[in-house]
């Protein structure tokens, strides 16, 4: 499923024109973000919330050469599904 | 922000009725959560991906009582976040991005 997908769904059933719908889908998910980036999580009962994490600087290594290299601190979204979702997902 | 602030936002923002936003939102998840009891992925480009991950069913041990018990199969749904979503989030990423290197002036002999 892609975003063509929910812009057909929201043209079906919430009769806006095309041009709308895609508009309607653009924003829902520009919103979200602009929440998120102002560290602000994000809460969707019956599907799941969206929760910024912060990480600490540490240290790692490079995979390829083994050299020791330090992971600046920043900041994760993590997602963690409702419990209803769960639920309809094993239904 | 919860569901009914992003209504509010995407009714104000998109110009239209509240109730139309509240359908708009609710159709998207919905539409999202029918994709996923599908066993479908969901990608949406500049936010992220969800995926369905299957977990077969085995024995464990119960860790309190050790007698031994079956865990039935699961899914569970999975989130990864996309690029631009993650190096908005993570504002140091920009600022860190290294500045493209300058070609080095070529040496006369």
């Amino acid at each position: 499923m892609t975003k063509a997908n929910l812009i057909d769904a929201i043209y079906e059933k919430v009769g806006l024109s095309k041009k709308e719908s895609t508009q309607i889908v653009e924003l829902i998910f520009e919103l979200m973000r602009k929440s998120l980036e102002t560290n602000q999580k994000v809460k969707i009962s019956g599907f799941g919330n969206f929760n910024i994490r912060g990480k600490n600087i540490r240290r790692g290594r490079n995979p390829q050469t083994g050299n020791e290299i330090k992971i600046s601190a920043r900041s994760v979204l993590t997602f963690k599904a409702s419990p209803v979702l769960k639920k309809v997902l094993n239904g | 922000m919860v569901k009914s602030e992003l209504i509010q936002q995407l009714s104000e923002q998109a110009n239209i009725q509240p109730k139309i936003a509240e359908i708009a939102v609710n159709t998207v998840f919905d539409a999202m959560i029918n994709a996923l009891i599908k066993g479908e992925g969901i990608e949406i480009r500049g936010f992220g991906s969800f995926k369905v991950r299957e977990y077969k069913g085995r024995t464990g041990n119960h860790p309190r009582t050790g007698s031994v018990i079956t865990i039935e199969p699961k899914r569970r749904p999975f989130f990864k976040v996309g690029k631009e979503l993650k190096d908005r989030i993570n504002h140091q990423a920009i600022n860190q991005t290294p500045e493209p290197q300058q070609e080095l002036p070529v040496e006369i002999p």
